[in-house]
């Protein structure tokens, strides 16, 4: 089987002292019904919620709701084999369609007092504490690339970006920071 | 910034949706037993209101979803927005500007 790992290679990321790239992840898109849904989180320790735009987490594994029939499984990369196998369990029998994009998409981090600040540089969505509490989570747009934005607390955003745009979005990020620390 | 309403994720930024068209358009149950004339209409010819017209929105960036809206399109203003599937709401509050 040919080696496809030089192409796994972590994008380019602009440094900046308030963005920093998160190790690669198993992502896996998930879409289906609530029962698909709730049983598919069930079988991976997660509570099932139909709130909108809020993330659930347990331990080291979270899903991101991005849509009424949509989530997005995030987990540490060594557990894909094991995320699959639960899952494959827990649909058999029901409409769903699982995707593995683990390396479609990028992991940035945005955090310190001026996150919120640095973001709504790109990004129009109101993000004070409020409007946008700890939790939530979202597809949205940064300038001219589409993210997924997650306040992961206070003052940091996990922010999936596709790896393409990784140089591109990291770079808008790290002028907005330069911008705003003399 | 102009915010639509997603009837899923709430009020949102404009630049995450795209139009979808005119709303509420039912496709032919038989499209064998449409004339030529009756297909085209059916394909092409929308209506091109001044005024209240309901359409099709999709917040693209955002949950996904398509849904519809009541607009304006003299002041652009979004009267209401609701779920595919739905009646649009009988009496959309009055276009103020
Ligand atoms: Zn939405």
């Amino acid at each position: 089987m040919r080696d496809l790992s030089a192409a796994r290679q972590a994008p380019y990321v602009a440094a900046s002292p308030l963005v920093r790239p998160l190790p690669p992840l198993t992502r896996l898109l998930l879409r289906g019904g609530s029962d698909a849904l709730a049983a598919a989180l069930a079988a991976l320790g997660l509570p099932f919620t139909e709130a909108a735009c809020r993330a659930v987490s347990q331990s080291d594994r979270s899903a991101l709701w991005l849509g009424p029939d949509e989530r997005l499984l995030l987990a540490p990369q060594q557990q894909l084999i094991e995320l699959t196998e639960l899952l494959r369990e827990a649909l058999a029998g029901r409409a769903h369609c699982l995707v593995d994009v683990s390396h479609r998409q990028c992991a940035l981090e945005v955090s310190g007092p001026q996150a919120a600040v640095v973001l709504n540089c790109g990004c129009p969505l109101d993000l004070d504490a409020h409007a946008f509490p700890v939790g939530m989570c979202t597809r949205t747009v940064l300038a001219k690339a589409e993210i997924v934005l997650w306040r992961s607390g206070e003052r940091s955003f996990h922010v999936e970006v596709w790896r393409s745009f990784a140089a591109y979005v990291s770079k808008v990020l790290a002028l907005a920071a330069r911008e705003l620390s003399p | 910034m102009l915010l639509i309403n997603c009837p899923y994720c709430g009020e949102r930024p404009e630049l995450e949706f795209v139009h979808g068209g005119q709303a509420h358009i039912a496709r032919p149950g038989n499209p064998a037993e449409c004339s030529d004339q009756q297909w085209a209409e059916y394909l092409y010819r929308r209506d091109n209101i001044k005024g209240v017209h309901a359409e099709r929105w999709r917040h693209v960036h955002g949950c996904g979803r398509f849904f519809n809206a009541l607009r304006d399109t003299t002041s652009d203003q979004f009267l209401a927005t609701y779920k595919v599937g739905e009646q649009p709401p009988a009496q959309p509050r009055k276009a103020t500007a």
